[in-house]
């Protein structure tokens, strides 16, 4: 039943991605109800995955790397339907099926350890540790995207080209701010996760501790950087891109040390 | 029942031989009085704007009808060899509807005609010189434009240099309303480009010119500010949008002087409209971050671009319009006997 539920979660972002891919070819794109319709399909399949395995396991299904990249799917879905209508970032999700889409297909054909059965139960400040870094991870996936679109508006702007793209994109001050926004947004909730981390008493790799640092930093110089003015939106665009990607890089390995020996 | 449009446009008719034609809002009614007494004729609308003035009629007579629309438009301009254009259904359908759609009109694809003609069948509407043919004729066309519109490219972009320069600075800013636009030089162009923003909620205008005065009388007109022209960098704090048009012979608008004038912005961009020839603004500004410069030529290019994407539209709003005239007279055929 599951593997249905995320077959169908994963087609629905494809559809999103498929349509989003012919209007763009067709020079009209226009982000509308066939992107929205295919998000909320997506997020509400995966939604239903997540219950019947959480109940299954008896507690957040984030147990594997599989686990994970389906529970920050989810989020990043999550994230965007709260944070896309408030922004009038509907092209948001346009490029956010594809992210999510290339995700969750990793996460079924991907080399990617599925949960264990019978494993003990965890604390609650450790679920809440999970939990709130993977939708830390949603937010900072919606920011990369909110980055691409300021770089794909900036550079037609620059070149002067008045393609489907430019009419359709936000505009630009918009995606600035959305990008600073989510990533503060994210900033808070991997700080408050990773406070709750500290807060189960359980031995912390260093391996793992470190990389999870250098993330949590990475992010704090970045705003940091910005507060003070030295980090102009288009810079910031592109840190948030690149930091992200080297998060996303990092997470099986963050997983792997973090899994049950 | 047939639909004959007779009448004349831009296409193939002068604008001093059309504004013999015109008909103002307060004949209108009169007009249509006269002409509903031509024999045959079951209902009229008629469509009066710069750019053309046509008459839409109901009839089972349509000879009839044309000759009685030509000699009342004899009668009344005095203008015997008017190039008047008839057309009887389906023609005249296809003619509507291709109207409708911006598909006839001076600029490809704009849409302030749609708006007239929803006018001019409301004036006839009113006072009751439409007939049913011709109701569900006109609302078979207001159908078939909303469908065009949204469903080809036929209106997007923009087909003005001022448009142009509007619809960029909505896709840097978005809300234009809390920006200051600052006018160096106050030519023609720039003071149209500027009521182009203004039109659109710009709210401070800065314009500085060579002649003080020029500048004065400029921004007394559009609401705005005057400075002397030397002291341009002392009022830039804060402006987001930059119109040059001055006839300066060198760049005056260079990195050099802007990049101290950028400092403390936070990245907010800087929107620079050079419609200038010589350039006012150096080509190397627009490498500056967050800094966008467009010259005259860019623009027209854009606006080339624009017209090019509704020209290569125009076969899908064909096919789209043949479809619904098929409809339309599908549907007048089934229904004609019974009023006949």
């Amino acid at each position: 039943m599951e593997g249905h539920l995320l077959t169908g979660a994963t087609f629905c972002l494809l559809v999103s991605f498929g349509y989003t891919l012919f209007t763009l070819g067709a020079g009209r794109f226009r982000p509308g109800a066939v992107n929205l319709v295919s998000i909320l399909g997506g997020f509400l399949l995966l939604t239903i995955d997540l219950k019947i395995r959480g109940q299954a396991q008896g507690a957040c299904p984030i147990n594997s790397l599989f686990d994970v990249l389906v529970f920050m799917s989810w989020a990043t879905l999550l994230i965007y339907l709260i944070v896309g209508p408030a922004y009038h970032l509907s092209l948001l999700g346009a490029f956010t099926s594809p992210l999510v889409f290339l995700v969750l297909l990793f996460a079924q054909l991907g080399p990617v350890g599925h949960s264990v059965a019978g494993r003990p139960p965890r604390g609650p400040w450790v679920e809440l540790h999970a939990a709130l870094t993977l939708i830390a991870y949603g937010a900072f996936a919606l920011a990369a995207v909110a980055g691409l679109m300021y770089w794909v508006q900036d550079r037609q702007l620059k070149r002067r080209t008045a393609g489907a793209l430019l009419y359709n994109l936000p505009p630009i001050t918009e995606l600035g701010v959305a990008n600073a926004r989510l990533l503060w947004l994210g900033f808070f909730l991997l700080s408050a996760g990773f406070s709750a981390g500290f807060l189960t008493g359980m031995p912390v790799n260093s391996v793992k501790f470190l990389t999870s640092a250098m993330i949590w930093a990475a992010y704090a110089i970045i705003l940091a950087l910005r507060r003070a003015h030295h980090l102009p939106p288009r810079r910031m665009a592109a840190a948030s891109m690149l930091v992200f990607v080297f998060a996303l890089a990092a997470l099986p390995a963050i997983q792997y040390l973090s899994s049950p020996k | 029942m047939n639909i004959v449009c007779a009448g004349l446009s831009h296409r193939n008719a002068a604008v001093g031989v059309r504004e013999q034609f015109a008909i103002g809002t307060h004949e209108l009614e009169e007009t249509l009085a006269r002409i509903r007494r031509i024999d045959g004729l079951a209902g009229a609308v008629i469509l009066s704007t710069c750019n053309r003035v046509e008459y839409y009629t109901a009839s089972v007579c349509p000879l009839r009808v044309m000759d009685g629309l030509r000699s009342f438009l004899l009668e009344r301009t005095g203008v015997e060899d008017a190039p008047l254009y008839t057309h009887e259904s389906p023609a005249s359908v296809r003619h509507l509807f291709r109207v409708a759609s911006g598909l006839d009109s001076m600029v490809l694809g704009e849409t302030e005609i749609l708006g007239q003609i929803k006018q001019a069948y409301a004036a006839a509407s009113e006072c009751g010189a439409s007939s049913r043919h011709l109701n569900k004729l006109f609302q078979h066309a207001f159908r078939v434009a909303k469908q065009v519109r949204s469903e080809t490219q036929i209106t997007r972009g923009t087909t003005s240099v001022g448009s142009v320069a509007v619809d960029l600075a909505g896709k840097i800013f978005g809300d234009l309303s809390a920006l200051r636009v600052m006018i160096l030089g106050a030519g023609d162009t720039s003071e149209r480009t500027a009521r182009s923003l203004v039109s659109r909620g710009v709210k401070t205008v800065i314009v500085a010119n060579r002649t003080f005065d020029r500048a004065a009388k400029l921004a007394e007109e559009i609401g705005g500010l005057a400075v002397h022209f030397d002291h341009w960098p002392n009022a830039f704090d804060d402006v987001d949008i930059l119109i040059c048009s001055t006839s300066a012979p060198h760049p005056i608008v260079t990195r050099e002087k802007l990049d101290p004038l950028l400092r403390g912005r936070d990245g907010r961009p800087l929107f620079i409209i050079d419609l200038a020839v010589p350039r006012d603004v150096e080509p190397a500004v627009n490498d500056m971050e967050s800094v966008y410069l467009y010259d005259i030529d860019s623009l027209e290019q854009i606006v080339r671009q624009s017209l090019e994407v509704r020209r290569a539209e125009v076969v899908r709003c064909e096919k789209m319009i043949d479809q619904h005239v098929c409809d339309f007279v599908t549907w007048m055929r089934t229904h004609s006997a019974h009023i006949v």
